[in-house]
């Protein structure tokens, strides 16, 4: 009963004194949750490895030594055989350095998920201003294709699409738009429809502002919150998926380091090189999980209301 | 009521009619589909003969015909020939559904069996160790990729110790064929159910029915496991389908990974192969699936919660 309480009667207090009265591992938790440090660290890395790549890697990320092929990373090296140099995370099955590639492949990860998440925004939100402003037909056609956008088995749309038209970096930055829309609708016409019952949105119609300025100047900027939140949550989704049709092969092609082709790759060598295949898996999934620990930390910050709900 | 659920179901065609007509465009913008069929690209075909085969297929007809035909086809269950195996695209999804359907149920089992419970112990025991291990549950299984987990796990559990197969489903039902494939399927939907479970759990706690079972003096267990918990599973029950895609995506990436005779990885082979018919069939029926389960989730929402009426 005592301990069920503790929990239960859990209340607005918590908020306000977070680091009182829990276990260590819970104040540390709540610490790390209340600042995010250890997302920040990870994402300001992949932002310079992304921007620095050409100096920050050892090496070049598509040179082959065919001679260190799949050669094992520094700290297991035993010294019996030879290799032309060391690389600190192993090299793949034809002798690139692993590090190297996983910081060239930042770049692949941020433009892709970058130039997919902009085109997508500036769609989505005019469809989902379009809507809560007009509403009536209009509306219900942005509503239904949303519908029907959700029902298309989106993976193997993307795969088709890839196959048809050639993987490059192009057609994969066109259709992770294609996925990245939709999640901006429904919650930017919520928010619209909310904020044009406000006096002052009212008061600048009657006023006589035009339908543009009004949706520009007055309730656009009221939309930024929910954006940002929505768009952080997005690029990790984003990331994730690239990598993923990467992995399926309907991605980018090689030899191009993308981490989610690097684990394709490297899987084929799994009993003998391990490192291939994991270390670029494991920078994904450390990199989402910052991204998605931000997002919620940023809806927290910027819309304390939704703290209980969300976290 | 009656109303609703009419424009529910009209709603539901809908989305089959649109996502199937996106499908079937796909298939045909790329590029003359008359050459997949003429393979290799009309070699060692006169003109005649080539004018002769398009005018079987329907290839010379409007666009909108040849899409009209297809579901004219369809309704009727014919799919039209594989391109590979020159045998019928229904017969080849038939055969191959079982072993995807079982695998996405396993999935499914997983994901509800171990995401409701611990979201109903975070947010019981909120603020407390359990709570924190119950969110970084969640957090990890949103944002680690699904086929690098397959990939660590045969590394892990098949590689270094032999305890479980690498991949294939096995002769008859063995659930050692099952277990990592599952995982890959659920984990991301789990970590879904976990955070609807707990936010819909915390906000139930919160609730003024919740205060009166107490302030009537029933005991901790009995308010939790009788009055909160059956009304928070509401929410997690009818966003199901939220997650549902997130299965299908799972179980299309379990199939790559372990080498699952099911659809999916037919589909991956289809698109290899260009195999346009087998293509659009496989999408028709991932689609029909989603709209099918997201209308049983509506229907049951308003079962569930007799608060909800619709007009």
């Amino acid at each position: 009963m005592s301990e069920i309480s503790t929990g239960y009667y859990a209340d607005a207090t918590e908020v306000a004194t977070p680091l009182r009265g829990r276990s260590a591992i819970g104040r540390g938790y709540a610490f790390l949750r209340r600042w995010p440090i250890l997302p920040g660290i990870v994402l300001a890395l992949l932002v310079i490895s992304a921007i620095f790549a050409p100096w920050i890697a050892p090496q070049e990320p598509n040179v082959q030594a065919l001679r260190d092929r799949n050669a094992p990373p520094v700290w297991m090296d035993d010294g019996e055989r030879e290799l032309t140099q060391s690389y600190l995370l192993g090299a793949d099955q034809v002798g690139r350095d692993v590090l190297s590639r996983i910081i060239y492949g930042a770049r692949i990860s941020l433009a892709v998920a970058g130039v997919a998440l902009v085109s997508g925004l500036v769609v989505g939100v005019t469809l989902g201003l379009v809507a809560a402003w007009y509403g009536g037909v209009i509306d219900e056609v942005i509503a239904r294709a949303v519908d029907i956008w959700h029902a298309l088995p989106f993976l193997l749309v993307a795969i088709v699409v890839v196959t048809l038209f050639g993987g490059s970096l192009t057609v994969l930055m066109g259709v992770l738009a294609m996925v990245s829309w939709a999640g901006f609708v429904r919650n930017v016409r919520a928010d619209v429809l909310t904020l044009r019952e406000r006096e002052y949105v009212l008061m600048a119609r009657v006023c006589g502002a035009s339908p543009a300025r009004v949706i520009v100047r007055h309730i656009l900027p009221g939309v930024v919150p929910t954006i940002m939140v929505i768009a952080t949550l997005a690029v990790g989704g984003l990331i994730l998926t690239e990598a993923t049709l990467s992995f399926l092969g309907a991605g980018i092609p090689a030899p191009t380091p993308s981490w989610g082709l690097m684990v394709s790759e490297g899987r084929e060598y799994l009993t003998t090189a391990w490192w291939s295949s994991f270390f670029p898996g494991l920078a994904i999934f450390l990199v989402v999980m910052s991204l998605n620990f931000m997002g919620d930390w940023i809806r927290d910050f910027t819309d304390p209301r939704l703290r209980q709900q969300a976290d | 009521m009656r109303r609703y659920l009419i424009r529910r179901l009209l709603a539901s065609v809908v989305t089959i009619i649109g996502a199937t007509f996106v499908v079937f465009a796909l298939s045909r913008v790329a590029g003359d589909p008359l050459l997949l069929y003429a393979n290799p690209e009309g070699y060692g075909r006169t003109p005649e003969q080539i004018r002769a085969l398009e005018k079987h297929l329907g290839l010379d007809k409007p666009f909108i015909v040849q899409y009209l035909v297809w579901v004219g086809h369809m309704l009727q269950g014919d799919l039209g020939q594989s391109l590979a195996g020159e045998r019928k695209v229904s017969k080849v999804i038939l055969e191959k559904v079982g072993a995807t359907t079982q695998l996405a149920i396993a999935g499914w089992a997983l994901a509800t069996f171990v995401g409701v419970p611990i979201g109903i112990i975070s947010a019981v025991y909120r603020g407390t160790m359990w709570d924190y291990i119950g969110r970084f549950v969640a957090l990890f299984g949103q944002a680690i990729p699904n086929f690098w987990l397959g990939i660590v796990m045969v590394l892990l559990f098949s590689v270094w110790q032999e305890w479980l197969p690498s991949g294939l489903r096995g002769e008859g039902f063995d659930i050692k064929f099952f277990i990592m494939p599952a995982i890959v399927v659920g984990t991301s939907s789990m970590a879904g159910y976990l955070r609807i479970t707990r936010s819909s759990m915390l906000e139930i706690l919160d609730s003024e029915f919740i205060r009166l079972a107490r302030g009537k003096g029933a005991s901790a267990t009995a308010v939790i496991w009788k009055h909160a918990l059956r009304n928070s599973l509401i929410q997690p029950i009818t966003l199901s389908t939220l997650l549902l895609a997130g299965l299908l995506n799972g179980t299309l990436v379990a199939e790559a990974v372990f080498a699952w005779p099911g659809l999916g990885r037919t589909m991956l082979e289809a698109v290899n192969n260009n195999d346009f018919p087998v293509l659009t069939g496989g999408v028709l029926v991932f689609v029909i699936i989603y709209v099918v389960f997201s209308l049983i989730a509506d229907l049951l929402y308003i079962v569930i919660d007799p608060r909800i009426r619709y007009t």
